[in-house]
Parts: structure tokens; C-alpha cells; sequence
């Protein structure tokens, strides 16, 4: 049975699910209880497992990210949420020096098992701040993997894998599409591997990778463009930004031989330049076009109102898939 | 809130150490009676106190409205705690720097941020970070607690250059929960600087009571710890807040460090206009019970009152042109037409690197400009 489900009901489902299925689990953030997170997503969480598995925690995120390695080394799984992802800078040195770090400096003795969700990315009219994409320095952080999904059904699965998971995972929720759609999501307890991107559409000419809010955009351009210029675009949603999907990249670029990548997060030292590298050094020789970059601007994202104007958009991908048809 | 028992025998368990950190000052009671010492604060001064927290009141209550309306974004309002950002800012010398969150633009305005300037930029524009020239604050700061290492390091500066002025930073009591509030004080203890730091503790981070954020009872007694003064006002009491926050600047300009103020206040609406107290707390009553037993304007307004220093006439006329000061500002701030995108642009650095020339010339033609 499935019900459609917005993106953050699935990501609640997902919650309640391994909450109930596996004691381990305990969630930590700011207002994740009584208010069941500033989105909803821990809503009536606490009133179901109780203040000992649903923690409010005091305002502090090196002291949350800090606190759940002492959990997960205590043999709990804690799951934190950060309330928007530009939040968690005070909580790097927990997360980079510590939670990445541990299983390698132990010598694979001690394992930190635990999930970092963030709402994170711009297009709500947040205030300042609370619109950053900042996915690139986690991926850039060895001992991390780093999820995001595009869409409700693969939000759940993730998220499920993800706290299953051995290692430390940065899971970050695009607010975009928290509430932008709903899409029928299977009840009970699935996975969506980690490390797995998906084909969202098939096509010949030109293989558009992206994540997150940025897969909903794509799409509408790649129809555009079969539409106008009946250009078959195929449309590879990551969904794990690292480790990526090399096989499904290279798969899908030798297919089409021309490759667009498209990210809301600044331009520069983001990973669209990963992603070009390294279809560079594995599959040059298919490429018939330079693979080009739709990405934000590298400037601080700005405040709402002009904050569609940062954003990659349709008309702007539109014009990356004409340059590359046409080079 | 304490109970009156608690309160008690808070006092005389903690009387020999410092009852100043656990008991709240008070100088004007909620009937409007006055009950310490006044003798420094000019009745002109007293009315125009008034005349602030009615205007800021009335600014703040029209932006919950323009926000529904849509005119401008999600807002922080600070309804109930007009006294504390008034009656600290007014303690305040031209010279002294602020350094704001996003729930102080009330305390901003009184040290001379203009209202344009706040209402841009809860309209989502940068260009509501600009204070007028010679106006010495700083953007509303966001992420919490990290603008208090600021407010530390440009009164190290004033230190270091002669100067005689305070730094003040604004913040919650969520923040004290956070590691740069330490960091803070602790630096400020040991250079001994001329900061204020003036904490609204107005129960909640959010949803998240005052009781969660720390097994303290009072905010004011973490100065202990480094050493510095502590103060706990009734944060409701204008009077009592000015007189704290005058104190501590004298000792600053003296040269004999920080002070921690902790001003006990309540906000009466929601946390943002994005946020639903009821989920969270008992909003009606509690609400109810602020705004009728401890309002920090009713309370001025029947002490000015009895003692003749203001009337219902001024009231009225008051109140008609506060409103009107409050119109005249959002036609300022619309008055600056539809943003800029290309003004993402500017000042990201002082000399405009290559690759933003690049890429605002690419968002320029896109737009079906010239290249420029
Ligand atoms: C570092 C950081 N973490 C989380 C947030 C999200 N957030 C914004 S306001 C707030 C509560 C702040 O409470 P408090 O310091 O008491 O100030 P108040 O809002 O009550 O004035 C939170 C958690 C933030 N802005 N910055």
C-alpha cells in the first residue's frame, strides 16, 4: 500500500518508522519536540517515543553534533537535526574532526553511526542565512557520505539507509520541495541504497546531472527542449552527492555523449567541478561537447528578493542544453 | 516564572552571595508605583522613553500586518519587550557601537537605524543592513550568540585606541546556550573590556523553555563563573533596565570591564511570524497574563500620568502620529523601487574579481541587456 506523501511527511514517516523499529534511535535538535520541528518533521514524534528518545536539546550545535558521537559510541544511533543547514557551522569541528575521523583513527574500533538532517537550500523567502547550499564541504570531508533527495519516495528510503548506516551521513532536505508535491510513497519500512543516483527520464543527446530542488527544474527544461527542439534529454538525479555514482554517471554520459551539470550551490569549488573531472578521466573520448555548469552564483546567497534570480533556473538550463547541442 | 515561595526562599538561600544575580530588580512596579531609586533619569527623558516604546509597539504590530498582507517577509516581532531594547538603548552614548539580533530592531532604531532601513530589510533586501552614516550599528546578526565576540573585539579596539565607548550586544537566553556566549564573556573578563552584554531573556528559544536551555536558574549568575558583574532586571521595567545599563556603562568608560545584564521580559506573540506558539506553550494565558499584569508600557504610562507628565490628549496625538511616522517609512522603503539582481554582485569583495564580472555580464544579457 502507498499513500501520496509530501517530501517531509516522508521523511517523518521515515522517523517514526526506525524510532519504532530499532531503540537505538534517538532524535536531537532544537524544537524537535512539543513543536515537532520548525517544518513538521518530528510532528507528534515526542507524544509517541517520549522525551528520552525525542530530545530537545539546548541551543547549541557543537554541543548537539558533540553530544551524539558520545551517544553513537555509547551504541545509540542519534539522529540530529539541524535546524537550517547554514546553523550547523558551529558544530564543523564536532563533525569534521571528530565524527569523520573516528572510525579511521581507531583503526575501524569505533564507528560513529549517525545522521545529520538539514533543511538546507533557497526558494522559500527564508530570512537571511537560512538558503544555503553547502553540500560541497561535506562532500570535500573524508568520512562522510553525504544524501540528498529529489524526491518524497527516495526521501524515505534514504533516510531509512542512512540510519542504518555505519558511518556518519550529512542528509539534506531541500525546503523547496518539502511541500511542492506529493508522490505516492509505499508504507512500512524500504531502502533507497545509498550511493545510487537514478535515471528521472530517459533520453539520447545530453545527460543533465543534478540533485535535490534542482531535479524538478531540470525536468521541466529537458521538456522543454524535446519539445522545441526535439533534443531528448536524460535527466540522472545523484541523490548521493559522495560517494557519487560513478558507474551511473559514465553510463549515462557514453550513452549521450554530452553532459550539462546543474547545481543551486555557488559555482566555484562546487560539485559540478568534481563531476566534470571525473568524467574527464574516465570517459573522455565520448564526450562531443565541453560539459558546462548551471550553478549559482558566487555570490553570498541573497535575501528573498532576488533570491529566484540567484537560483538556477528553467530558461537558464535551457540555454546550457542549447550551447552544448550546438557546440 | 518564579512563585512568590520560590522567589523567597531563593532570596534568602542566596543573599550572602550575590542577590543581585538571582533577584530581579525593580524600580517601577506594574501599577506604576515607583519603588527605588529614580533620581537619574530626567522626567523629559522619562516621557520620551514613553513616546519610543509607543512608536516601537506600533511599528511592530503594523509589520505583523504587512506581513500577512505580504508586504514584507517573515518577521521577528518583540511586542512585550519594548523596555528592555528602549530602555537600554537609551542609556546609550552616540559613540557607543550595537550589535543586534533580528528581534532588536526596536533598540536599533532608538540608537538610529532608520525604520526604512529595518522594513527593507524584512522586505528580503541587504540594503536594510546600511545604517546612516556616523549611526554605529551593526546588522541584525543571525546565527546566535556569534555577533557577542564582535561587540568584544570592537571594544578591544576602543581600547586599544583611547577610546572612551562601549560596545552592547543584544541577544536571547538560547544564546547563552551556545559556545561563543562563553567565549564572549570570558574574553571581556580577562581584557577587561568595555562591553554590555544585555540578555532578553524572555522564557523561550523558539518553543524551547528557559528551563531546557540550562540547569542555571538565572542567566545573570553565569557572571559569576567569569567574574564580571551579573545583573537581573525586571526586563519589563524601563526604569530598572535604563539604570542597570547606565551602570555598566560608567564602569566600562571607567575601565573596569563587562557587565552581564539579564533583562526578564516575555514576547507576546509568535517567535516569527512563521511560527505557531500554541504548539508549544499556553499562548492565550500566558500572553494575557503579561500583557495585563506586566506590561512595560501601561505601567509607564500610569507612573507619567499621575505625576502629570502626560496626558490622554498627548496620548491621542501620540498615538495618531506614530502611526503616521510608521506609514511615512514603508513609503520610504518602497520608495526604492523593485531590487536589483544585478546588485547581488556588488560588494562581495572590494574590487570585482573576473569571474563576477563573467557571471554578472551573463545574468545582464540574459536579462536582454547590454553587456556592460
Ligand atoms: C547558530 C544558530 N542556530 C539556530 C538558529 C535558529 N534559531 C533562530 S532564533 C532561535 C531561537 C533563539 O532564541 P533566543 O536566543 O532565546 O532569542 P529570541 O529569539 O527568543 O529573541 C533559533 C534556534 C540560528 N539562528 N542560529
Amino acid at each position: 500500500m502507498s499513500r501520496a506523501l509530501h517530501l517531509v511527511q516522508a521523511v517523518r514517516e521515515a522517523l517514526d518508522l526506525k524510532l519504532a523499529d530499532d531503540e537505538r534511535v534517538v532524535l536531537l535538535g532544537e524544537d524537535i519536540g512539543v513543536n515537532g520541528s520548525v517544518f513538521r518533521a518530528t510532528d507528534g514524534l515526542i507524544a509517541k517515543y517520549g522525551e528520552h528518545r525525542v530530545i530537545d536539546t539546548p541551543l547549541a550545535e557543537s554541543g548537539i553534533i558533540g553530544t551524539a558521537i558520545g551517544l553513537a559510541l555509547g551504541g545509540l544511533i542519534p539522529v540530529v537535526e539541524i535546524q537550517f543547514l547554514a546553523f550547523i557551522f558551529p558544530g564543523l569541528e564536532q563533525l569534521f574532526s571528530h565524527a569523520a575521523r573516528m572510525r579511521h583513527r581507531t583503526r575501524g574500533q569505533f564507528g560513529v553511526p549517525m545522521v545529520i538532517r538539514a533543511p538546507y537550500g533557497a526558494g522559500i523567502r527564508g530570512p537571511e542565512l537560512h538558503s544555503e547550499s553547502v553540500e560541497a564541504l561535506f562532500a570535500h570531508t573524508p568520512g562522510l557520505k553525504v544524501v540528498v533527495p529529489g524526491d518524497p519516495h527516495d526521501a524515505k528510503g534514504l533516510l531509512i539507509s542512512a540510519i542504518e548506516d555505519p558511518d556518519p551521513v550529512v542528509f539534506l532536505e531541500p525546503t523547496r520541495i518539502y511541500r511542492a508535491f506529493r508522490e505516492a510513497v509505499p508504507e512500512g519500512l524500504y531502502r533507497v541504497p545509498i550511493g545510487k543516483a537514478k535515471v528521472v527520464r530517459e533520453g539520447e543527446d545530453l545527460s543533465v546531472i543534478t540533485w535535490g530542488a534542482m531535479v524538478r527544474t531540470a525536468l521541466r527544461a529537458a521538456q522543454r527542449m524535446e519539445q522545441e527542439r526535439g533534443w531528448r534529454c536524460e535527466v540522472v538525479d545523484l541523490r548521493t552527492l559522495h560517494p557519487v555514482d560513478r558507474d551511473a554517471i559514465l553510463a549515462s554520459v557514453q550513452k549521450t555523449g554530452r553532459a550539462l551539470v546543474v547545481h543551486e550551490a555557488h559555482r566555484t569549488a562546487g560539485l559540478g567541478a568534481e563531476i566534470v573531472s571525473l568524467i574527464n578521466e574516465e570517459a573522455l573520448l565520448y564526450l562531443q561537447a565541453p560539459i558546462r555548469r548551471i550553478a549559482g552564483y558566487d555570490v553570498p546567497v541573497p535575501m528573498f528578493a532576488v533570491e529566484d534570480d540567484y537560483l538556477p533556473t528553467e530558461e537558464r538550463i535551457c540555454r546550457g542544453i542549447e550551447e552544448t547541442m550546438q557546440f | 516564572m518564579l512563585t512568590e515561595h520560590g522567589r523567597a526562599q531563593l532570596q534568602t538561600q542566596m543573599k550572602a552571595h550575590s542577590p543581585r544575580l538571582y533577584e530581579e530588580l525593580q524600580v517601577l512596579r506594574s501599577d506604576g508605583e515607583v519603588t527605588g531609586p529614580i533620581d537619574d533619569i530626567p522626567p523629559e527623558r522619562m516621557r520620551e522613553m514613553y513616546r519610543w516604546m509607543v512608536l516601537m509597539r506600533g511599528f511592530d504590530k503594523k509589520c505583523v500586518t504587512w506581513q500577512r498582507q505580504g508586504r514584507i517577509g517573515t518577521y521577528a516581532p518583540f511586542e512585550g519587550q519594548e523596555a528592555a531594547q528602549v530602555g537600554s538603548a537609551l542609556a546609550l552614548s552616540n559613540s557607543d557601537w550595537m550589535f543586534p539580533t533580528y528581534r532588536d530592531h526596536a533598540a536599533a532604531m532608538v540608537h538610529g537605524q532608520t525604520m526604512a532601513n529595518v522594513l527593507l530589510y524584512w522586505m528580503g533586501r541587504m540594503e536594510g543592513c546600511v545604517s546612516p552614516p556616523g549611526v554605529r550599528v551593526l546588522p541584525p546578526c543571525v546565527p546566535i550568540a556569534t555577533h557577542l565576540l564582535h561587540a568584544v573585539g570592537l571594544a578591544f579596539a576602543m581600547t586599544l585606541r583611547g577610546e572612551r565607548a562601549v560596545a552592547i550586544a543584544y541577544f536571547g537566553d538560547g544564546a547563552t546556550s551556545e559556545g561563543d556566549f562563553h567565549e564572549a564573556l570570558n574574553f571581556a573578563g580577562v581584557f577587561r573590556l568595555p562591553v554590555i552584554f544585555l540578555c532578553q531573556n524572555n522564557g523561550y528559544a523558539i518553543s524551547v523553555p528557559f528551563s531546557r536551555q540550562s540547569a542555571s536558574r538565572t542567566i545573570a549568575q553565569r557572571a559569576v563563573a567569569y567574574d564580571i558583574p551579573g545583573v537581573r532586571v525586571d526586563g519589563n521595567d524601563v526604569f530598572a533596565v535604563h539604570r542597570a545599563v547606565t551602570q555598566a556603562r560608567e564602569r566600562a568608560v571607567a575601565g573596569l570591564g563587562p557587565t552581564l545584564i539579564e533583562a526578564v521580559t516575555f514576547r507576546y506573540g509568535a517567535h516569527t511570524t512563521a511560527d505557531d506558539p500554541t504548539r508549544y506553550r499556553d499562548q492565550r494565558r500566558l500572553s494575557e497574563e503579561w500583557r495585563t499584569q506586566r506590561d512595560p508600557i501601561a505601567r509607564l504610562r500610569l507612573y507619567l500620568e499621575r505625576r502629570d507628565l502626560w496626558s490622554a490628549r498627548e496620548e491621542e496625538a501620540w498615538q495618531a502620529e506614530a502611526a503616521a511616522l510608521v506609514e511615512e517609512a514603508m513609503q520610504e522603503a518602497m520608495a526604492a523601487g523593485a531590487a536589483d539582481p544585478l546588485a547581488m554582485f556588488q560588494h562581495v569583495y572590494a574590487d570585482e574579481p573576473w569571474h563576477l564580472a563573467k557571471q554578472r555580464r551573463e545574468m545582464l544579457e540574459s536579462r536582454g541587456g547590454a553587456s556592460a
